[in-house]
């Protein structure tokens, strides 16, 4: 044992870490045998069941690029949630986010128009995570300086997020062409020069709804991961999500972090809101709910954050899982009729035992650590010393 | 139940541990100790943390079992299993965390641990009668029938121990019970375990401050990283002697201290007051001057302003009136940024709370009021990890820090090495003014030493040095002046040459 350099790039992911991994495999593992119990009690063969979810998820080009499509909203808001968790802030607002987002990138878009080309593809995507940002801020501001709960907060905020989208999509938004009232309000499609392109790879997900938000999100995720491990605003956030008092005393300003948290936050699935809008449907559209636009990845994205291991990165694969279980979770539904619910419950599932996996992974931490330090002895600080040059 | 405890007559004669040994993944915590405890002696078991004394006794409770030796009461071979059985066998130990209702009274939370009793009325008051003779005989000053939660810290122990004698422990295992007490509380424990002493009680006491050792054992046994060091009456036993038992090594407990060089004023307070967290005035006008090359010292019962000057000077809590200058310059209401720009190092009291955050590693501990500066951050953005890794491992080096690496979370190190941890970074600013609070609080002795060596090369280098503790062992052997805290306002000060132990305890308490 020595006090080592370490080249990192990637700090944070080592082997020790990796296996770390193995207690979460064997939650998911132990999941998918209580949901075969559940599957048995209603009369479906497990088995069949889940390949028929596995098929639905990867079995064909299109299976899989259903899954990515799925997955990008939903890895954009647990990037988001990830940052407030580290900042010490529970962000459920992320379906309120997602809607400010989408409503601030179909404005500048239709406004816009076809008038600066392709420029208006990063304009929308910057006013999505700036109207996003905004909308997570007030929570923000409001739990900083005036003490107000942002659970709900965050969840009023999602209300008054989904009025005004149906007001807006209702009212001025809403497109000059389509046949009014009866019908789904939406607004009128955004102009070529402003889609997101379809991500193809060479022929591969050629002929899919893939598209470039996932790239961005991946990207940033990337980001992200720098900004909170190797910059000074990430070493403020996680600062102060872990001791507001040694914080103050440090010099920083805590109730300035906590308003940054909650907008980079919201920012974060203000743009999965955009990339809905700008990759996918090419015009925002509902059907009064608030999920008719989300389809919940405002909250899906609280799960993956917290699967993902509050790491932006790990946050990656997570969503993927989800999104893969959200589309098999369709097919699996036609194959074995199973009601769909059976999904919600395996989803909790999961949650439960990998939440019970991370404490394990706790109590191996410390204990290796422990062990570690009753191994050195004295002589070995002089070892160290010796070992400096 | 009562009755049999009254008599002088003790189930317990002899109690003998025989080459006990006890193995944790990773760590040999008991090697072979052989401990003997008699009626009517108090015998001490001294040791630095991770020495093992805790493992040692929970043995002895039944918490853990021997991997190798045994135990023998009054000659014959026990298994103790449980605490159940240690109980019936004639065992107690107070633990440093108590477990109370904290809602039910005396009476009923000792109800609740009797087998035989399912807290009936007539039972309670019978438990009540009892307890209030025990109290009475030890001088315990419990009434049984207050709710716990009205009763302070001292008290609560004093009725765990009244638990214990009720049950009928007439061996008593007191793990680090001074711990959690004042000074005045200390002594209270003291008369309690005296009379315990003189009604037949075996008692096993734990402790690693010297000075109380030496005032309440017969016998001190010194335990060091799992082995038996030694075992002497306590007629043999000085501070020194001890010290390096327990540490392995010569150990300084006098400073050769070079005369006072007096520069110029560094921190000056002019009638400073401020609100304590309860919302009366915590600091009532106080004045004081520091010097370069000084070490002043705030003695004082804790809660009587010590924490409210520290935060004050650190720029961690406001003023109400009054100025505080530092080289000349107002200060007054500045934010702890400006103060550590100014010069300002703070070593808070609550070095867990304050001090560090747990979670963050070794290196991100030691940037943390400095993480945005050169060289630590380029342009205030990006962290310079290798030079932050070069300055911890170097930190680590200059002050002897034993971790396993620089990205070890700090909360899996021991108290002095994050406290060394803490001391690296605000030396390294090269401070004007340190103000140290309880720099050594939970410290092991080598660590402090180590520390104090520390702070006295800073006084060298012509710091203006305000050392806050309770330890007034410390305070007379570091500070240049001693001043004394009661109730928010300074009520004495003495200089080095003056000091009259008693006159400052007189102070402490109010009187003057
Ligand atoms: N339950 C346990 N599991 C593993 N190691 C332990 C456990 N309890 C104590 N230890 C280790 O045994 C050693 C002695 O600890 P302890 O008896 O608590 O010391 P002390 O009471 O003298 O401070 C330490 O190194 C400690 O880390
Ligand atoms: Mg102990």
């Amino acid at each position: 044992m020595s006090i080592r350099k370490r080249p990192n790039i990637f700090r944070g992911i080592n082997v020790e870490r990796l296996l770390d991994l193995i207690p979460i495999l064997i939650a998911l593992f132990a999941a998918f045998i209580v949901a075969s119990f559940l599957l048995i009690a209603l009369d479906a063969n497990p088995i069949t069941a889940f390949s028929a979810m596995f098929e639905g998820a990867f079995g064909s080009q299109n299976a899989t690029a259903e899954t990515l499509v799925k997955a990008t909203p939903i890895l954009f808001v647990a990037i988001g949630i990830t940052i407030a968790f580290r900042g010490g802030v529970i962000n459920i607002g992320g379906e309120g986010q997602m809607i400010a987002g989408a409503l601030g990138a179909i404005t500048v878009t239709l406004m816009i128009g076809e008038s600066l080309n392709w420029l208006v593809i990063p304009l929308a995507l910057f006013a999505g995570f700036i109207a996003g940002g905004i909308y997570g801020g007030i929570a923000g501001f409001l739990k900083a300086y005036f003490d107000v709960n942002e659970i709900l907060s965050t969840i009023m905020l999602n209300q008054i997020a989904v009025q005004l989208m149906n007001f807006l999509l209702n009212g001025p938004l809403l497109d000059p062409e389509s046949g009014g009232f009866n019908n789904i309000p939406k607004t009128a499609r955004i102009s070529e020069v402003a889609q997101l392109p379809r991500l193809a790879i060479f022929d591969f997900f050629s002929r899919t709804r893939l598209h470039y938000g996932l790239i961005i999100a991946i990207i940033i995720a990337i980001i992200i991961y720098v900004l909170l491990w190797r910059t000074t605003i990430g070493y403020r956030i996680r600062a102060v999500g872990l001791n507001q008092r040694a914080s103050r005393y440090a010099g920083i300003n805590v109730e300035r972090q906590i308003v940054l948290s909650m907008f980079l936050a919201g920012g974060m699935a203000g743009l999965a809101g955009a990339v809905q809008v700008l990759g996918l449907n090419y015009r925002l559209q509902t059907d009064g709910s608030p999920a008719g636009f989300t389809a919940n990845a405002g909250f899906n994205g609280i799960v993956a954050a917290l699967f993902g291991g509050l790491n932006p990165l790990g946050a990656i694969p997570a969503s993927t899982f989800f999104g893969a279980l959200l589309v098999g979770a369709q097919k699996m539904q036609r194959e074995v009729g199973v009601p769909a619910s059976m999904i919600t419950a395996i989803n909790g599932l999961i949650v439960v035992f990998v939440v019970s996996s991370q404490i394990f992974i706790l109590r191996r931490t410390r204990r290796r650590v422990g062990e570690a330090i009753g191994q050195m002895d004295d002589n070995h600080t002089e070892k160290l010393k010796e070992g400096e040059n | 139940m009562a009755e049999t405890v009254l008599t002088n007559k003790r189930r317990i004669e002899l109690l003998e541990m025989r080459g006990i040994v006890k193995r944790f993944p990773g760590v040999l915590a008991c090697d072979q100790i052989d401990f003997t405890v008699k009626s009517g002696e108090v015998h001490t078991l001294l040791g630095e943390n991770g020495a093992g004394k805790s493992t040692l006794m929970k043995m002895l409770y039944g918490l853990y079992q021997p991997d190798e030796g045994e135990i023998r009461i009054n000659g014959k071979v026990a298994s103790i299993r449980s605490p159940q059985e240690a109980i019936q066998s004639g065992i107690g130990m107070i633990h440093q965390h108590f477990m109370f209702v904290p809602s039910l009274t005396v009476a009923e939370n000792v109800a609740l641990g009797l087998k035989t009793s399912f807290g009936s009325m007539l039972d309670l008051k019978e438990i009540s009668k009892g307890l209030s003779a025990l109290s009475d005989r030890y001088n315990l000053k419990i009434d049984p029938d207050i709710p716990i939660w009205q009763l302070a810290v001292g008290e609560q122990q004093r009725v765990e121990i009244l638990r214990a004698i009720y049950k009928g422990a007439d061996l008593l295992i007191l793990d680090e019970p001074t711990a959690v007490l004042t000074p005045q509380e200390v002594d209270d424990l003291f008369r309690i375990l005296n009379q315990m002493r003189q009604d037949g009680h075996a008692l096993i006491f734990i402790s690693h401050k010297l000075h109380e050792v030496l005032a309440i054992s017969n016998r001190i046994t010194v335990l060091r990283d799992g082995a038996q060091v030694g075992m002497i009456d306590v007629e043999e036993a000085t501070k020194q002697n001890l010290a390096e038992m327990m540490v392995g090594r010569p150990v300084v407990l006098q400073y050769d201290i070079p005369p006072l060089e007096r520069g110029s004023v560094r921190l000056e307070l002019n009638q400073v007051s401020a609100r304590s967290n309860r919302g009366n005035l915590g600091l009532n006008d106080v004045s004081l001057s520091v010097y370069g090359g000084e070490i002043v010292g705030v003695a004082g019962v804790s809660g009587n302003g010590q924490q409210e000057l520290a935060q004050v000077i650190a720029g961690l809590r406001p003023i109400e009136a009054g100025t505080i200058t530092v080289n000349g310059q107002n200060i007054s209401g500045k934010s702890p940024e400006k103060m550590n720009s100014l010069g300002v190092s703070y070593i808070p009291e609550e070095r867990m709370v304050d001090g560090v955050i747990k979670e963050f590693t070794v290196a991100e501990n030691l940037i943390l009021q400095d993480h945005w500066r050169e060289p630590f951050a380029n342009n205030g953005l990006m962290l310079n990890f290798n030079v932050i890794q070069d300055a911890c491992r170097q930190a680590i080096k200059d002050y002897e820090i034993k971790t396993p690496s620089t990205e070890t979370p700090i909360k899996s190190l021991s108290g002095g090495n994050i406290q060394k941890l803490v001391l690296a970074r605000e030396l390294a600013r090269n401070p004007q003014v340190l103000i140290a609070a309880q720099p050594t609080r939970g410290v092991d002795i080598g660590a402090s030493e180590y520390i104090h060596q520390r702070i006295l090369a800073e006084r060298e280098t012509g710091t203006a040095i305000l050392l806050i503790s309770e330890d007034l062992d410390e305070i007379r052997a570091l500070s240049d002046r001693i001043i004394v805290m009661f109730e928010g306002r300074i009520v004495g000060i003495v200089e080095r040459k003056d000091v009259n132990i008693q006159a400052l305890g007189a102070m402490m308490a109010g009187v003057h």
